[in-house]
Order: structure tokens, then sequence, then C-alpha cells
């Protein structure tokens, strides 16, 4: 009975804990971008443990808060949110739902990484930027723009099939 | 956040455990990290370290954050935003991390705004002003290139958290040395005037170079758990060769920047330009002590 119950709290927490969208990505919930590790409940406590993206990124304090407030309103009254710095996130961490959402709303999702081989880190002398396809009409002919845009985690295109300009989630 | 107004989210009515501001109630950015100190270190040394690295990022960020509405671009202005964000969330995980390997419990706080000029403990390439946008690009190459082949080797430190750290900025200091690397390529092989800018901005970080790989007292007695910078310097080198020939620029002999009784920024002797970048840095935590917003 109380195992039931414990179960059906994990659950619940999980539930709710997965919700919390990204502030600065709101089509995104904390469990498309990845960096939701872990939700654990221990009789009334829930621990949700995070990973930031960037180590400046300014949405982990919105979204640490969010889950409290989340978790508060569905009855879970003590929270503790839990940094967890390793591994480090990347933009792997991003799921399939999430990559899709992302399209949909005009940002191209970041293309798988290539490992590092452990050795020295390679330069990139080009200013060209990695091959994006148009979120919009799907034409591989776009060009970066800027390596850097309104967030840590993206960099901007513009397609020049349709004209569109559109934010890439940068692979890293 | 969960409201449709700001003014609503700020209204008496609405529950106070709701945040509606950036940065309110965010105080810890190693909240639940293990942070106890490894058998056999030394916690003030890796104190010590942890400012060093910290105060690197953070004075190097705050020159960053002087260009905001000075950039030549609009694009540029965002990258150097984005970058000065990255070093200074970089600074808050080292200062906080700090603070718990001595056990001052110091917060991120109490390091940048409560300490004097002489307890900074960053090398002096961060603290320097730049001239132009291209002294700026490249200090920046310098320090990037510098702080990647530095935090590479830190993942692999007998400090957990110190390699948590590392393996973060990795990723984001490497994006940072090719948006330099390609500007200094820009300006060295673009027109005889940009050339010529490129080559007094190189001119100028020349003699800050030195002081990056001379190993400091408390980075001997770190062995393992911090990095010894003089293992650097050929990885530096060769970085700093590739970008130079593709920019058609030579690296200017130039002796290095003498120090006080061979004393610099490691030890807290800073050039003139860092009691000035401290005042502004702390006028807001000097004219209301303890402020929160």
């Amino acid at each position: 009975m109380v195992k039931t119950l414990d179960r059906a709290m994990l659950v619940r927490a999980r539930q709710v804990a997965q919700s919390v969208p990204d502030p600065e990505l709101p089509m995104l919930t904390v469990a498309d971008l990845g960096i939701l590790r872990d939700v654990a409940v221990t009789g009334m406590r829930v621990v949700v443990s995070l990973t930031p993206t960037y180590s400046g990124c300014p949405a982990m304090a919105e979204i640490r808060a969010e889950v409290v407030s989340r978790l508060g309103a569905a009855g879970f009254a003590d929270v503790e949110v839990r940094t967890v710095l390793s591994p480090p996130w990347t933009s792997d961490f991003i799921s399939p739902e999430g990559r899709r959402k992302l399209a949909e709303t005009g940002i191209a999702p970041p293309r798988s990484r290539s490992e590092s081989d452990g050795g020295p880190i390679p330069l990139t002398l080009s200013v060209r930027g990695p091959q994006v396809d148009c979120p919009v009409c799907g034409s591989a002919d776009t060009v970066r723009t800027a390596a850097f845009s309104g967030t840590a985690c993206k960099d901007l295109y513009r397609c020049r099939a349709c004209a569109e300009p559109f934010e890439h989630v940068k692979e890293i | 956040m969960g409201f449709d107004t700001a003014y609503e989210a700020i209204s008496e009515e609405s529950d106070s455990g709701h945040r509606w501001a950036f940065g309110t109630g965010f105080t810890d950015p190693l909240a639940g990290v293990d942070t106890s100190v490894p058998a056999g270190v030394d916690g003030p040394d890796l104190a010590t370290y942890c400012l060093m690295l910290g105060d690197d990022a953070l004075i190097m960020s705050h020159r960053l954050q002087q260009w905001l509405a000075r950039a030549p671009e609009l694009e540029e202005e965002t990258a150097l935003a984005n970058i000065a964000l990255d070093l200074l969330g970089q600074a808050r995980l080292l200062l906080t991390r700090a603070g718990t390997a001595d056990g001052s419990q110091r917060t991120e706080d109490d390091y940048a705004f409560g300490r004097a000029e002489r307890e900074f403990r960053n090398v002096r390439l961060a603290e320097v002003a730049d001239a132009d946008f291209a002294g700026l690009v490249g200090r920046l190459l310098v320090f990037s290139t510098w702080r990647l082949a530095l935090l590479v080797r830190l993942q692999g430190s007998a400090d957990p958290v110190l390699a948590a750290i590392a393996a973060q900025g990795v990723k984001e200091i490497a994006y940072h040395r090719d948006y330099a690397a390609q500007w200094v390529i820009r300006l060295g092989d673009g027109t005889d005037y940009s050339r010529q800018r490129m080559e007094a901005g190189l001119d100028a970080v020349a003699p800050l170079v030195a002081e990056l790989f001379a190993p400091s007292a408390v980075e001997e007695r770190l062995a393992g758990v911090a990095v010894n910078p003089a293992q650097l310097r050929r990885e530096f080198d060769a970085v700093l060769a590739q970008v130079l020939a593709a920019a058609r620029l030579d690296w200017p002999e130039a002796a290095g920047l003498a120090g006080v009784s061979g004393q610099a920024g490691r030890d807290g002797v800073h050039t003139e330009a860092m009691g000035y970048l401290v005042a502004e840095l702390q006028t807001v935590a000097r004219a209301m002590p303890g402020a929160t917003w």
C-alpha cells in the first residue's frame, strides 16, 4: 500500500517537474531540453536534479523557481533543486520531441556533435559555420549571419532560398 | 512566468513563491553539489587556486561588458555579451567553489564585491583596457587560447568540482577562441589599415603573455589538482602560429611586463588599470551593502 502510494507520488512529481518550460525556449520543457537529470521522492520530500546548459545560463534561476512553484501547487511542499554539473550538458541531450518542437517554431535544431578524440580541440577558422537546413522551407542553401544570437545557446542564419532569417541551436 | 503581465506577477495578490524578475532568490550556483574537499588536498590552497581562475573569468568578463553599447556592429555586441556571460558563469562557479574549499563559506558576492584590489588573483592580461576592437580580439584570442589549454587539462583534476566546472567551460571557451581567431584573421588579412590596427593590438597584448605560463607557488603545491601553466606553452604557441599564419601576421617579440619585486597578478600585484576596474565593479555593492534585487 505504502509502496504504491510512493510510486504514485513519484509519477506525479515527475510529471510536474517534466512540464516546466525553459523561459528562453518556451516551446521546450526541461525534459525536452535534456536538463532534467532526476526526480526522486523520499517520504514527502522531492529532490529534482538539473544540469545547466551553459555556465552562465540565466534561465537556470527561473527554472529552479518554477520547479519549486509548480511542485508546490501540486501539493509537494518540501522541494529541493540540486545542480548536477557532471557530465556536462551537451546539445545531444535535446530529445527527438524537443528537436521537432524547435523546428516547428522556426528554430533549426542542433545536429549530432562529433565526439572529441581527447586530443587538442581544433580551431575553426572559417566564419561560415556548420551547414544547417532552413527550418521553414527545408533548403540546404543557408548562410550563417552571426556566430551568436539572443541567447547563449543559439547562432543566426538566413535562408537564401526563402530569404527567411532563423536561429539555430549550436552544437556544443 | 505563469502570469499574463509583469504587473500581475509583482502585485501583492500574486503568489509570493513566484519570481517575476530574473536573478531573484538564486544565490548558490553549486547548490546540491558535493563540495567536500578530497582527502590530501589543502583546502586554503584549493580556494586560492579557484580564485585565480575565477578572477581571470570575472575580470575578463567585466572588460567585455564595458564593450556593450560600444561595439562596432550589433552582431559583435551580441557576441561580446554572450562571451562575457559565459565567463561570468564560470567565475560564479569558481568563486563559490573557493568559499566551500577553505571552509569560510564566503559567497561569490563576498569575493567579487568585498575584496580589495590587492586580493584579486587574476593575471594582468585580464584587466587591461582595450584601445580598440582589434586590441580586444587580439587579447581575447590570447586569453581564450591559454584558458582553453588550461581547462582541457583541468578536466582531469583530483578535485571533482573543479573538473566538472572545467568540462563545462571547455566547450564555451573553444567557441570564444574561434570567434577571436576569425576576427584576427579578418583584420590582419584585410586592408592595410585594418592590418595596422591589428598589429598594434598584438603589440599591446604581447608583453602580458609571459605571465600566463609562470607557475605560482600555489599551483606547484597543488600538483594533480591544479594545472601547471608552464605545460601550456607549446599548445598555445602552436595555436597562435596557426592563426597568425592565416592572418599573415607576425607575433611581435616583446619582453614580459615586469612585476614588482617579482610579483604580478597571481600575487595580487596589478597594473594601474585594475584599481579603476575594481572600483567600477563594486560601485553598487559598496554604496548599498547587502542590497538584493
